[in-house]
């Protein structure tokens, strides 16, 4: 069956896709490696649409598994062993989806290095979803690492001018980060008789110390992925930096990778410890809700707000991994999902923006839908779905969790609902200020409105966040016993 | 009905309106002006006959239905639904709304013709119409809370509808934001019903909320405080929002730099009673919480007389409405808390009808006055446009409560009602309505004088080009000006004293001010004779003496008495200064609060002392490693000899 090397295909597709659009040579031959990389990105997608069809959401043991028969490396037992739930197979979905859009939208935008940009897109696409669907520590910590190479070739190359400062700041918090955990996948290795299977490490029993220990190494290098607050002030300069197709993979797939190890790692391998941390967790959740939330209210460049958004975000995915029910967990997979489309869909809003003027600043803009009317409308509905509208796939996510939360400690949803109020102010007082109004300046006056190419990709956005605000059912649907099994591990203490 | 599965008749009357939104919106260019206002009329035309038809098959044959049209999404075993509740309730609220959102849209082609919006203002009103069917057809607080959070988003949308201008574009914006303050507590309501009752369906939900009458939760450690009174304020506080209701009022007489088809059409006639309708749609939850109910009553009643009082000193057109509007929510919402809910929604019915036409009157004027709504620039409209000044007469007859007219039983529904209840608060209610009625009188024959009878006061060319408006425009408000002078009188009988509602509102029997009522009622016309004679009458009387005297009469003295009026007089004109605290207080302190967080807590601490203070650190210590690595031979062979000999001599020790 096809299916049994289906995940393989997925990740090894846009990986060989992505060498031989590098073979394409320099610039002159630029069209052929835009092309190239349509096909592949659209192939792998196309690819990952069975991973879907074919689960079966009654089982929570992981699916089209695949096991080398002889370990990859024999002295540690090192195997290539890869595998899905219901958690991860929407994230590699959502992996799959926007990459497409990401190649679309730098289609005519970036002209020098033309191959190697897409190449590095369509490599990071196969070692992300490699990372969701590693079942092998080592595996894990070898796709977790190698997918920063093209990001941060991607920020160092096309960045902005300050792009060499962010890009260094981008690699060394998350490397240090990653050295905790690979140690710890050493130490667990040993515990778990000399295997590195992820499923080998979810059934050793552990000590509380121990737990806690381990919980913190894992924690380093998911905490700055997320990012949470307070290692999270890498993401608004790299964001600031990097170019749209960076800006977009990075805040809706890469800080998934973050929240992804939480749920793989920490809760099943030392549920103890996040009982015991969960208050520390839930802090620092809403202390990204709440705190962030306002210093998103007054930033000037439309990517830093977004880049505060984000993190203010993804903190109700954090508060909803913690907070142990089923409402909070699934909330918080749906909201990455959600931001994943959304916040996506905002950075390349304000690509197209930038592409036309040049600018970030709130201030240099004013009155733009008088001039793009057709591209104001849909920087609406994205606004609107940053703001947890109901209809829009930013609210089931907030929704869930806060339900979730409530039933933890009326304090918890308290702070979490601020959301409607924060989330709304610094999303539509940023678009009344960019879009609303008389037309501010003549580079305002100049705009053109979106073109087909870019309605392509922000129709399809649309789309996919609507129909997820309207019928969440079947992105919950597929994660119910995966979430339930997760629970029960995290329930059942190993001390 | 209609050939058709009752069903699709109730799907029809929600989708109808929004096919003609997405046809106007997205294909406005291709099928031009009068494509797009004939297909959103056609969808709201359809969907109001068949909401009569429905009503008339709730009332006459008792169908009432409560299913689900499909699953949301399911989480923790629990599923979430889009559904439908048709019953005696939803079928008023469906020809109410449905009927005057009609209205408006044929005005609208009147109001907006030479709009370069046009298109986009049709596909607005009718998402409007589906957002407030979704929301009134819903049988879940999942749906109701899309459904609120939809007519929010339009109306936010329609008071930027003119989005090149500054006012507006601030407007909606605090519009919106207020609302969202309201539906955080909305949205912490319905996490507690979640949490207490396992779902979300309305009529599970009145199933087991009497079990959880002694049910207490404590929300700051140590205080119990008992559930339903924790729910039904939170719900509450979303209702204040929706429904302007002190001190989430502010954002409504902003609201008024949308176009005035949108005033009369949400914020008069529909949107703004959402918070009334859901109310009485909780009256098995707010029954059981006595504290919850004197909240309302107190809330409700600063409303009606407050916002009244501000009205009085109003010289814009609208904003006199816009107030007029937030005090009959008040007197609304008072009915609501004396557990007359039934007396709330009859208000609720006829100020849509007299409301509705007092705002496409008022646009009427403007139309006329090229877009002027100064009053002090009107008067003597009455001989160029006697159309429109006499469907004015017959609304603002109707709305200060003439005998006989629709006001006037709605209104002493509640005063009465008021009168009977027991709840704490009820005395204080009772004045302020009561004082309400010389109010209201005062302010809307003020504006009746001063807009349609002495001397013109505008310029010379505004005079010349003055004429009635087009039939588009006052055909809707004959057709409003109908119902605001019958509806009243034909149906005070069934819903205040017959069982009109059923099994939709439930009161308790101690609460049950309108039996006590019931027992003094012995029909129409000696309750009109009475009318007459009753102190509300004379209070009316009053305030329209009063204000013939000095609009009509004296037109030099308000000048006067608003200078010796001083304070009491500044207070009103800034509307009690709320606004300037609101601004300085929490838009200026989230924002200096956000930028203290950001340059102190990110720049400076994190960034600053922690991020680049390590690199910092680092920085030093391998500056100074690197002095150690000197290239020179002997150093490093040195510094072998000396780590072998420690090795040696720990190897040996052991």
């Amino acid at each position: 069956m096809f299916t049994d090397y289906l995940l393989s295909l997925v990740i090894w597709l846009p990986i060989a896709g992505g060498v031989l659009v590098l073979l394409t040579g320099d610039d002159k031959n630029a069209p052929l490696a835009r092309w190239i990389s349509l096909g592949v990105s659209v192939a792998a997608f196309v690819l990952s649409i069975p991973l879907y069809t074919h689960f079966d959401p009654a089982t929570a043991s992981m699916q089209f598994v695949e096991k080398g028969a002889t370990p990859w490396i024999a002295a540690f037992n090192v195997y290539y062993y890869l595998g899905i739930d219901g958690i991860s197979l929407l994230l590699i979905i959502l992996t799959t989806f926007i990459t497409p859009l990401v190649v679309i939208a730098g289609w005519k935008v970036i002209k020098e290095k033309v191959a190697l940009y897409m190449a590095s897109f369509l490599i990071m696409e196969g070692l992300i979803v490699g990372v969701f669907s590693a079942l092998d520590g080592i595996l894990f910590y070898v796709f977790w690492e190698a997918m920063l190479v093209p990001m941060y070739l991607i920020i160092g190359i096309w960045g902005g001018p300050n792009r060499v400062y962010a890009a260094i700041k981008f690699f060394l918090y998350t490397f240090l980060g990653s050295v905790l955990m690979l140690v710890t996948l050493i130490y667990l290795y040993y515990q778990a008789g000399n295997s590195f299977s992820i499923l080998d490490f979810h059934a050793v029993k552990l000590g509380l110390t121990e737990q806690i220990l381990i919980f913190l190494a894992f924690f380093a290098a998911f905490a700055v992925k997320v990012p949470m607050f307070p290692v999270h002030t890498w993401l608004p300069d790299a964001h600031v930096e990097a170019p749209t197709g960076g800006s977009v993979v990075l805040a809706a797939i890469m800080l998934k990778v973050g929240a992804y190890g939480f749920l793989r790692f920490n809760l099943p391998i030392t549920p103890d410890a996040s009982h015991e941390l969960a208050w520390f967790m839930i802090t620092l959740s809403l202390i990204a809700v709440v705190y962030i939330g306002l210093v998103a209210l007054v930033q000037e460049d439309m990517k830093k707000l977004i880049a505060y958004s984000s993190i203010a975000h993804m903190g109700f995915v954090t508060l909803g991994f913690f907070i142990f029910n089923p409402q909070g967990m699934e909330g918080g997979i749906v909201q990455m999902v959600s931001h994943g489309f959304i916040s996506g869909a905002l950075f390349l809003c304000v690509g197209v923006m930038y592409d036309r003027l040049h600018s970030r600043q709130i201030g240099d803009y004013g009155g733009v839908a008088n001039k793009m009317p057709v591209f104001a409308a849909f920087f609406m509905l994205f606004a609107m779905a940053n703001s947890g509208l109901p209809g829009t796939s930013g609210f089931v996510g907030e929704f869930l969790v806060i339900l979730g939360s409530f039933q933890a400690n009326f304090w918890y949803a308290f702070l979490a609902a601020t959301t409607l109020i924060f989330g709304a102010a610094y999303s539509l007082w940023m678009y009344k200020r960019v879009i609303f109004g008389k037309v501010a300046n003549d580079k305002v006056e100049a705009l053109e409105d979106a073109t087909p190419r870019e309605i392509l990709f922000l129709a399809i956005l649309a789309v996919t966040v609507l129909v997820m605000g309207l019928w969440p059912y079947p992105f919950v649907e597929v994660m119910h016993t995966s979430v339930d099994h997760l629970l029960q591990q995290a329930s059942v203490s190993k001390l | 009905m209609f050939g058709m599965d009752i069903k699709t008749v109730y799907l029809m009357i929600p989708l109808a309106p929004l096919a003609g939104a997405i046809l106007a919106g997205l294909l406005g260019k291709k099928i031009g002006r009068s494509g797009s206002h004939w297909v959103t009329i056609l969808g709201v035309a359809v969907s109001f006959i068949l909401s009569i038809g429905v009503f008339i098959d709730v009332h006459e044959n008792g169908n009432t239905y409560n299913g689900e049209v499909y699953k949301w999404a399911v989480s923790g075993g629990i599923p979430l639904s889009i559904g439908f509740l048709i019953d005696q309730l939803t079928s008023v609220m469906l020809v109410v709304v449905t009927f005057v959102s009609l209205m408006v849209h044929i005005y609208t082609i009147g109001y907006m013709h030479e709009d370069p919006g046009y298109q986009r203002f049709f596909s607005y009103i009718a998402l409007f119409t589906f957002s407030m069917l979704m929301l009134v057809m819903s049988n879940n607080f999942l749906q109701l809370f899309f459904g609120w959070e939809a007519v929010g988003l339009v109306s936010y949308l329609l008071i930027g509808f003119w989005y090149t201008r500054d006012t507006a574009i601030y407007a909606n914006l605090k519009a919106f934001l207020v609302n969202r303050v309201g539906d955080f507590g909305f949205l912490l309501g319905i996490a507690a019903i979640y949490m207490y009752f396992g779902t979300l369906d309305y009529s599970a939900v009145f199933a087991i909320a009497p079990s959880h009458m002694e049910t207490t939760m404590q929300i700051i450690p140590g205080m119990d405080w008992s559930l339903m009174t924790v729910i039904c304020i939170l719900l509450f506080i979303g209702a204040m929002g929706k429904s302007a209701q002190v001190p989430l009022h502010v954002w409504l007489p902003d609201s008024m730099e949308g176009p005035t088809p949108i005033s009369a059409l949400i914020h008069a006639a529909t949107m703004v009673t959402a918070g009334i309708f859901m109310v009485a749609r909780m009256s098995p939850l707010y029954e059981l919480s006595t504290t919850a109910l004197s909240v309302v009553l107190v809330i409700g009643a600063t409303t009606a007389l407050f916002m009244g009082l501000i009205g009085i000193v109003q010289n814009d057109i609208k904003r006199v409405v816009a107030y007029s509007t937030l005090s009959q929510l008040g007197y609304m919402t008072v009915a609501l808390g004396s557990s007359a809910y039934a007396a709330g929604i009859f208000h609720l019915a006829t100020h849509a009808f007299f409301k509705a036409l007092l705002f496409l009157g008022a646009g009427s004027v403007i139309i006329a006055m090229h877009h002027e709504q100064d009053m002090r620039k009107m008067g003597g409209l009455m001989k160029y446009m006697p159309i429109t000044g006499v469907t004015a007469w017959i609304g603002t007859l109707a709305l200060v409560g003439f005998p006989g007219l629709s006001g006037f039983f709605s209104k002493d529904g509640i005063v009465e009602s008021v009168y009977y209840s027991k709840l704490w608060g009820a005395d204080y209610a009772f004045l302020c309505v009561t004082a309400g009625i010389l109010v209201t009188s005062f302010y809307s024959f003020r504006l009746l004088y001063m807009t349609f009878h002495g001397k013109p006061r505008m310029d010379k060319h505004t005079e010349e080009h003055l004429k009635e408006s087009p039939l588009v425009v006052t055909v809707p408000l004959v057709l409003l000006a109908i119902p605001s002078i019958f509806i009243g009188a034909i149906l005070v009988e069934p819903m205040l004293f017959a069982n009109f509602f059923g099994d939709s509102i439930m009161v308790l029997p101690a609460h049950d001010v309108l039996a006590e009522l019931k027992e003094d009622w012995d029909g129409v016309g000696p309750f009109i004779a009475h009318g007459l004679t009753a102190a509300p009458f004379l209070l009316t009387m009053t305030g329209w003496v009063l204000a013939w005297l000095l609009y009509s009469r004296f037109t030099h003295l308000p000048e006067k008495i608003a200078q010796r009026a001083g304070l009491l007089y500044r207070a009103l004109e800034n509307k009690y200064w709320i606004d300037e605290i609101y601004f300085a207080t929490f838009a200026n302190g989230a924002r200096a609060i956000g930028r203290g967080l950001w340059k102190i807590g990110d720049v400076r601490i994190i960034d600053g002392l922690i991020v680049n203070g390590s690199a910092w650190v680092v920085g030093r210590v391998s500056a100074w490693i690197r002095t150690i690595q000197s290239g020179y031979v002997y150093h490093y062979a040195f510094a072998m000899i000396i780590g072998l000999f420690l090795l040696l001599t720990l190897f040996l020790k052991r």
